[in-house]
């Protein structure tokens, strides 16, 4: 009876088993490095925007409050775009003739709205509301990333489930003074943020939330 | 433990519980998918699909979310907070009366309608009908376009055409001109055509509805007194109600405001010395008002007068010529007992005559009333809230001059005349002939087609307008959105026939302009933003008046006796669902499963057993319906309660030009339908021929098989032990703290319990909660296929169970939103975990973890868990896509939905609480379910709350909870039916 496998079929056998093996390492791993990588979640990825908009030059340079723009941050879900008019109110006075700013004077003038790049945009099965995180002590700083030193914005959080919910389980590690929350560069005094979160999460009374209908629904 | 030993083990008073009357002999319903389906797949179809579905699966998920810029305003408008809804008051008007509401708008789209607590029709609760609007607002079938003969013009076309042809009227003081409006009701238009008819002094306007709720009870009143008068009826004040054919509980302009005080009388929960009162009915065919009844007796609508008479006659009003016999089928004892229990409540009684019934009847209920001294008690009459009805502006006076060739330029303002007008006026065919018609409407519908011209109307959500309540209270309409396809309102058209060129054009313009000419206010501003922001006109109600029975009112009333029977009897009824046709473009309303019947898309013949097996027809076979020589075909279903020898059928379906949606959904009455009977007649054939209509019947579905769970129980035996309830479950094996026992883990406590308490005995399965889940919830519409495939979408239904012999049963209703158990059997059998249980208690559903494998539901005892089979909500239609809820994910195919207790308000409370730094209110959270039902069946709150109502609710000794011997925990419980029959009457 002839041989039905050669003597190199031993050896086949064992690289395939062997690629086997590391296909099923390898392509969870690689897909979980891709969904952590800036690729999806651009991280780091400087967002073009139809005017060259600098919170760099706003909040640093200028020292102008977030709350003059982001209007309903304190009340609503949505932190609210600066309406054209809100640029308007200085730059009808100060560089109103700047080539830069014109899309904002067209727009004003024509009341065609701007379409702004989203730059921390969450799925639409997200209900994020900014208003109870301020209440509770959560600085803009603590997602948004030092934006005074940012001339476009980029991400720096992955703004993904595992990434809320270590502050939903852990909000000690992150809450600050409410006075605090619009402060960029803020550091908890001494370096004790344990020490001072704890304290806050009593005092604010700070629940760790952690059901799925608290973000969902 | 079986099911069956439980149903034989706890039935309360040992009766069985029924849901619908299925014919052995009929063919089954189907179980699950219908064959010829398009579900019905070969195996190599399956496996096919199957394999395309995991590899667009894999790759889908490679895809990244689209980028989705951000837009914000160029000039923010005052007050808008984006991503705060506000809400504003206006009002939408049912057979020209009109509700007070709120509607909430996100940015300029509004989404939701919510009832104006301020407004004495709902106090804050809605009907279906104002609930669904919001739907036909944004309908994508809506007309865009002027048009004249069907060819797209200018609106500018249209006056300039208008004008002209009014113009050349002008010389003989407008003859041949004809304006056809809604039942008016609102004060600028009543204004306007005062204005018209001053200007144009031989024209002529008509007041014309499908379903006229005030023609005979005025006619009724002018019989009676001898002048107009308009009927308010107290039920708050009333121990003992009489309904003679008459709708209270559903379906009418009046509705909200009966059944909020009708439930009132009847919530015994909360009482230490439980009363209630009492309601008798008689009527043909069963409807709401008769499923609360204590006591009802189908009855002919033609044997309601001789029962009238009769009954009158018993208390002591001269009736004279009128037929006074007992009709058969009530004893005459029974009758006895009642005209004994309405002298013993001498000023709390109340008999009220339906809007189908004589003007004779009404003069008795009028009658009855004053011997009574109910009136200025329970009814009270006031001063005319509609423009009176001449009789030489009603429809059949225009259809004569139509006919005639004395109509030149005819306006219609009113909705659809063609569709609904009566048979015998052949409407749309003298239209035909008008040389200049013009139709003001939502839709290109039927009347559309045969006028000249069409101008697309503005909705009530999209217009200026003003209207008055069934008691007279007056609110101004305001928009909310601009009119999305330029549509016009019956202001803005009638408008175009004043002379005058400097007359105001805007609807705006139009009904300030006669609010600033009738307000003596020095700061008109000031009133008129008050007006706005409330949603009422201050102290606008109207006047009672003081009326006296017409010596020899009851010879004049004579004159309507029946003759003696030929035939079955037709009844023609409004549809619970879609009303006189309007709606019947909205899927909400046609997919609602009727109460009562259950049927979706599509209406009926009904009749009664009896009458059905000696014509030998049985349920879904299709029948010919032959009277006054016109003949419809239609499907019958046999109804419980229904009167012997009479047939009902609802109006408002077989619509050719409503929509997408409506066309040729059921079949259509109207041709039956004659301006000498609008409401029932004898003479009437049916016959078989021999085909079948499988109805979708939603009652088909969600079956509990059978267990025990109406609990229900009477006055007399609460009184005699408040346990009853409890007591029927004592036996059930209870842990420590009384709690029944289970397997499943303990959760631990969190700072909110919230639970819901629904009162068996408010409700009236009126479904006004149901739609507003839909409004609220993203629900979407399935179609007739997919019902029939037991797929229907609704979170909370409203069961109907009948109890007794199907001639003369007794009717409960259920409403049944998800349970949300303690110990939830759906929670463990999840594979992927995505049904969670939160802290506070709510049964969550996580749609992105959810894979359809649908074990939940399998194991859900209350079958309140329902799965998205396919595709759908639809994603593609601009229009709809600005009705949603923007707090709730519209679900994609395949995963499964249910109740949340509307969690998304429960956050928004939560959110602002905790900003404040105190807990949610009682109160506070309140479910779309909740806020709108009108008899405040539903309280939802948190139980660990010891003040807060549901809380007390919950502690009452009615309170059972649905299959609680299963030890689910539900955190919804039920508190028992109790009726309050007449003692005196049980012992004759």
């Amino acid at each position: 009876m002839p041989q039905i496998f050669r003597p190199s079929a031993d050896s086949l056998a064992r690289v395939a088993i062997a690629t086997l093996v590391l296909l099923a390492i390898g392509i969870p791993t690689t897909v979980a490095i891709v969904q952590r990588s800036s690729l999806v979640t651009d991280v780091g990825v400087v967002q073009a925007q139809p005017v060259f908009f600098s919170h760099k030059h706003h909040v640093a340079d200028d020292g102008i409050d977030c709350r003059y723009c982001h209007t309903s941050v304190e009340e609503s879900p949505f932190a609210g775009m600066p309406s054209i008019e809100i640029c308007m109110n200085c730059h009808r006075q100060i560089w109103n003739e700047s080539p830069m700013l014109e899309p904002i004077r067209t727009s004003y003038r024509t009341g065609a709205p701007i379409a702004w790049k989203r730059v921390h945009d969450l799925p639409d099965f997200v209900y994020f509301d900014h208003s109870i995180h301020v209440a509770k002590g959560v600085g803009c700083e603590t997602c948004h990333g030092r934006v005074d030193r940012m001339p476009l914005l980029w991400r720096v959080n992955t703004l993904q489930m595992d990434w809320c919910l270590e502050c939903h389980r852990h909000p000690e590690r992150q809450v600050r003074p409410r006075d605090q929350v619009f402060t960029m560069g803020w550091r908890p005094p001494g370096n004790d943020q344990i020490a001072l979160g704890s304290r806050l999460v009593q005092a604010y009374g700070i629940q760790r939330k952690t059901d799925c209908s608290i973000c969902h629904r | 433990m079986s099911p069956l030993n439980l149903r034989s083990g706890h039935s309360d008073s040992g009766r069985e519980y029924w849901r619908i009357l299925e014919d052995p002999g009929a063919a089954q319903p189907p179980s699950s998918a219908p064959a010829g389906s398009p579900d019905a797949l070969t195996r190599r179809g399956f496996l096919g699909i199957m394999g395309a579905s995991l590899a667009f699966a894999g790759g889908g998920g490679c895809s990244r979310p689209p980028s989705e810029p951000i837009v914000p305003y160029v000039r923010a408008p005052e007050s808008v907070v984006p991503g705060k809804p506000l809400y504003f008051a206006t009002a939408i008007a049912l057979d020209g009366f009109s509700t007070g509401v709120l509607v909430e708008s996100h940015e300029g789209r509004p989404t939701k309608i919510e009832g104006n607590p301020s407004h004495p029709a709902g106090r804050g609760s809605t009907d279906l009908f104002s609930q669904a609007s919001i739907l036909t607002l944004y309908d994508p079938d809506r007309a865009r376009e002027t048009t004249e003969r069907g060819e797209v013009r200018q609106y500018e076309d249209f006056i300039r055409a208008l004008r002209a042809a009014v113009d050349a009227e002008r010389a003989s003081g407008g003859a041949g001109v004809r304006i056809l409006s809604d039942t008016v009701t609102s004060p600028t238009l009543a204004a306007q055509r005062r204005a018209i008819l001053r200007s144009l002094p031989a024209a002529r306007w008509h007041q014309w509805e499908p379903l006229m709720p005030t023609a005979n009870a005025t006619a009724g009143a002018r019989l009676a007194f001898g002048r107009d008068a308009h009927t308010v009826h107290r039920l708050d004040r009333a121990d003992v109600i009489l309904a003679l054919d008459a709708e209270l509980l559903a379906g009418t302009p009046r509705s909200l405001a009966d059944v909020r005080a009708f439930a009132e009388r009847r919530r015994v929960a909360a009482q230490t010395e439980p009363r209630m009162n009492r309601l008798y009915a008689v009527e043909p065919a069963l409807s709401l008002t008769g499923a609360k009844a204590d006591h009802r007796w189908p009855l002919r609508a033609r044997d309601v007068l001789p029962f009238a008479a009769t009954l009158a006659r018993r208390l002591g009003v001269e009736t004279a010529a009128l037929p006074a016999q007992v009709p058969g089928g009530i004893a005459a004892s029974a009758l006895d007992a009642l005209a004994r229990d309405l002298a013993a409540h001498r000023g709390a009684s109340l008999v009220i005559a339906g809007d189908g019934q004589p003007p004779a009847v009404h003069a008795l209920a009028h009658a009855m009333n004053a011997v009574l001294s109910n009136v200025g008690r329970t009814v009270v009459y006031t001063e005319p809230v509609a423009l009176p009805p001449d009789p030489g502006d009603t429809l059949e006076a225009l259809a004569e001059d139509m006919r005639a060739g004395r109509v030149r330029v005819l306006i219609v303002v009113a909705w659809n005349p063609v569709y609904a007008a009566a048979a015998d006026l052949t409407f749309g065919q003298t239209l035909e002939r008008i040389p200049f018609s013009a139709y003001l409407g939502l839709f290109h519908d039927e009347t559309a087609e045969k006028c000249r011209w069409h101008v697309p109307a503005a909705h009530t959500l999209e217009t200026w307008s003003d209207a008055r309540a069934w008691d007279g209270t007056t609110s101004i309409v305001q928009p909310l959105i601009a009119p999305l396809y330029n549509g016009r309102s019956a202001h803005e058209i009638v408008a175009l026939l004043d002379q005058g060129a400097a007359a105001p054009t805007s609807g705006y313009d139009i009904v300030r302009g006669y609010w600033t000419s009738t307000r003596r206010e020095r700061d008109f501003e000031r009133f008129w933003r008050r007006a706005l922001h409330d949603g009422i006109v201050p102290d606008s109600a109207a006047r009672p008046i003081d009326v006296a029975l017409r010596p020899g009112w009851a010879r004049a009333a004579a004159s309507d006796a029946p003759t003696p029977p030929r035939g079955l009897e037709i009844n023609f009824k409004p549809s619970a669902v879609v009303h006189d046709g309007r709606y019947a473009n909205n899927g909400w309303l046609q997919e609602l499963p009727q109460p009562l019947t259950s049927i979706t898309w599509d209406n009926a013949a009904q009749l009664s057993p009896r009458t059905a097996g000696e014509l030998g027809i049985r349920s879904e076979d299709v029948v010919a319906l032959d009277y006054g020589g016109r003949r419809v075909l239609a499907p019958a279903w046999i109804t419980p309660g229904h009167a012997d020898g009479s047939v009902t059928v609802a109006l408002g379906y077989g619509r050719t030009r409503a929509g997408r949606v409506g066309n040729g959904v059921g079949f259509d009455a109207y041709p039956l339908r004659t301006s000498r009977a609008p409401w029932f007649d004898d003479g009437l054939t049916v016959e078989k021929v021999g085909t079948t209509h499988p109805l979708a019947v939603a009652a088909r579905h969600h079956d509990m098989q059978g267990r025990d769970l109406v609990v229900a129980g009477t006055l007399e035996a609460y009184h005699r032990d408040p346990n009853f309830v409890r007591a029927r479950t004592s036996h059930t094996p209870r842990d420590r703290a009384g709690q029944p026992l289970s397997l499943y883990p303990d959760h631990p406590d969190a700072e909110y319990r919230w639970g819901m308490s629904i009162d068996l005995g408010a409700c009236t399965a009126c479904q006004a909660c149901v739609v507003a889940c839909y409004a609220e919830n993203n629900i979407p519409v399935v179609g007739k296929a997919q019902v029939q495939a037991g797929r229907i979408m609704h979170w909370l239904r409203v069961d109907t169970y009948y109890a007794g012999s199907p001639d003369r049963p007794e009717v409960f209703h259920q409403p049944v939103p998800c349970m949300h158990c303690e110990k939830a059997p759906c929670e463990v059998v999840c594979p992927v975990n995505a049904t969670v249980h939160s802290r506070e208690g709510l049964n969550e559903m996580v749609y992105n973890r959810c894979v359809g494998t649908r074990y939940c539901s399998n194991n859900c005892p209350y079958k309140v868990r329902v799965f998205n089979f396919l595709q759908y909500a639809d994603w593609e239609t601009e229009s709809l896509k600005l009705q949603r809820n923007p707090d709730v994910t519209v679900r994609s195919r395949g995963v499964m939905e249910k109740c949340t207790y509307c969690v998304q308000r429960i956050n928004a409370a939560r959110i602002e609480a905790e900003k404040q730094g105190r807990r949610i209110r009682d109160g506070e959270v309140v479910p779309a379910c909740a806020a709108a039902c009108p008899a405040q069946a539903i309280v939802f709150g948190d139980l660990n709350d010891p003040a807060s109502a549901v809380h007390r609710l919950k502690q009452s000794p009615l309170d059972y909870a649905l299959l609680g011997e299963l030890g689910t925990r539900p955190r919804t419980t039920y508190l028992a039916a109790l009726r309050n029959p007449n003692p005196d009457e049980a012992k004759a």
